[in-house]
């Protein structure tokens, strides 16, 4: 079946943010890990960004994956968002969810919300027009300076917040997608979604909870 | 004997083109032992006599096999007992007093006919398009000579339990079919004489129900809980599984999907 076939069915935008998925969370392990270098100190983590310079091919190869997996990813979900509202233009009087969850139901705004955190963050300690206080390859300093302000902790912690609800569902959503289902890998797929919704969201959020509580200065 | 004394709230349509509204409806003097269906026709038996327009709504065989009746009530597909279709849902499970909200299927792809009556003609033509095996005539072969492991069989005869009466489609915050056309998927594609035709029948099963604006998966779970069958939505994992596999390395060609929407 050619592509756009594959891609004109509903089952295939699935697919592919599924595919992108898997991806993006693939990445959001590697960070996680990378970020808890700054418990390490200023040099470890600063030397950790200065290397990543030196390999221009991994971090420019890692940002185009990334950017085509995000475009792909946001632009199958609203698609898929906007057929489903309309494929029923009455809604009910009275509707009573009776398996999904908060996780669940909040994928396509949570989503919005993290798609605009995503700008906000790549604003904030990549490129640093949203930093005041913003040094190219510093980023104890930066990250340090950014969150002594409780308002952009307060983002950070919320976004964080968004991500572990996103990542809840969506982890164990996209096994199901890729037919990967049966009684007997059920149970650890949820449990594999439970772990990464709460380990990867608390490593993120541990910097600036110690930035806030004078842990790292 | 006690009686039940329900507060209606019934969505009344006088055509597919008509606009629709709620209507409330006293209803006292109910057995706990009528079923949701018995009581919507002693409602009209009082309609009728006072010369009023019954409440029209679908049902067939009333023991919860035919896939004929099916209300959102109380914004529940089918109502609140698990597993049951609504003829087979008893007044035993609302409160004297309570009020009852009753609509129809809401989805673009099934039009109400005519207040609690949808068209579910989507769902033939999903069945339609695909939802077949093809069998030679001739004499009828031995009854065991083509095997089927026992564990096959089962997850077959799960699948095939599906009435087609539409209720993950109402529950399903997408208003997606996938449930439906999976629970055929599966059971077809369980079985050896599935085999020929299974990822032409995947391929345009699932192209159909596209056509028909059904909205997509988004593996919530709610329709599993509305089914009156409880088919798990473990086969939408298999119906996707089918669904890659055909599309990479086979059923090119005639995926046209079984008819108009």
């Amino acid at each position: 079946m050619p592509f756009g076939r594959f891609w004109s069915s509903t089952i295939g935008k699935k697919v592919v943010m599924a595919v992108t998925g898997i991806v993006l969370v693939g990445y959001i392990l590697a960070h996680v890990t990378a970020n808890l270098l700054i418990f390490a100190g200023a040099a470890a983590i600063d030397a950790y960004a200065a290397k990543l310079r030196t390999l221009p091919l991994l971090l420019w190869g890692v940002r185009v994956v990334l950017l085509l997996s995000v475009v792909l990813h946001v632009v199958a979900a609203a698609q898929l968002a906007v057929r489903a509202r309309a494929a029923r233009p009455t809604s009910y009087r009275r509707f009573e969810p009776q398996a999904s969850n908060a996780t669940s139901r909040t994928m396509r705004w949570g989503g919005v919300a993290l798609l605009l955190f995503l700008i906000y963050h790549i604003l904030h300690f990549t490129t640093g027009q949203a930093h005041p206080a913003f040094v190219h390859l510093a980023p104890y300093h930066n990250v340090t300076t950014a969150f002594r302000v409780w308002w952009v902790a307060a983002i950070y912690i919320a976004a964080m917040v968004a991500l572990a609800m996103h990542l809840y569902h969506g982890t164990w959503s996209m096994f199901q997608t890729l037919g990967i289902a049966h009684a007997r890998v059920n149970v650890a797929r949820r449990r594999l979604a439970t772990i990464i919704a709460v380990l990867v969201p608390l490593g993120f959020v541990s910097v600036p909870i110690a930035v806030l509580v004078g842990l790292l200065r | 004997m006690t009686t039940l004394h329900l507060k209606l709230l019934v969505w009344r349509q006088a055509g597919p083109h008509a606009a629709g509204r709620f209507v409330r409806y006293d209803a006292p003097d109910l057995s706990p032992d009528m079923s949701f269906l018995e009581m919507l026709d002693v409602v009209n038996e009082r309609l009728i006599a006072q010369g009023e327009e019954p409440i029209a709504f679908d049902h067939d065989c009333r023991e919860g096999i035919c896939g004929s009746c099916g209300l959102v009530i109380n914004g529940v597909a089918h109502g609140p007992m698990r597993g049951t279709a609504t003829c087979q849902l008893h007044l035993r499970s609302f409160r004297s007093g309570q009020e009852v909200v009753i609509e129809p299927w809401r989805a673009k792809a099934f039009p109400v006919v005519r207040d609690l009556i949808v068209d579910r003609g989507a769902l033939d033509r999903i069945i339609a398009a695909g939802g077949y095996i093809s069998a030679r005539t001739g004499g009828v072969p031995d009854a065991n000579a083509v095997l089927v492991p026992k564990d096959d069989a089962d997850a077959a005869m799960d699948a095939a339990a599906c009435i087609g009466c539409g209720a993950c489609v109402a529950a399903c915050p997408n208003a997606s079919a996938s449930l439906f056309a999976a629970a055929k998927i599966a059971h077809l594609g369980l079985m050896p004489q599935g085999q020929p035709e299974r990822p032409e029948r995947v391929l345009r099963m699932v192209t159909q129900m596209d056509m028909e604006g059904f909205g997509n998966c988004t593996n919530i779970g709610e329709c599993q809980e509305a089914c009156p069958k409880l088919i798990s939505i473990d086969v939408i994992a298999r119906m996707n599984r089918d669904f890659l596999r055909a599309s990479m390395f086979g059923g090119e060609g005639r995926v046209t999907g079984g008819g108009e929407a």
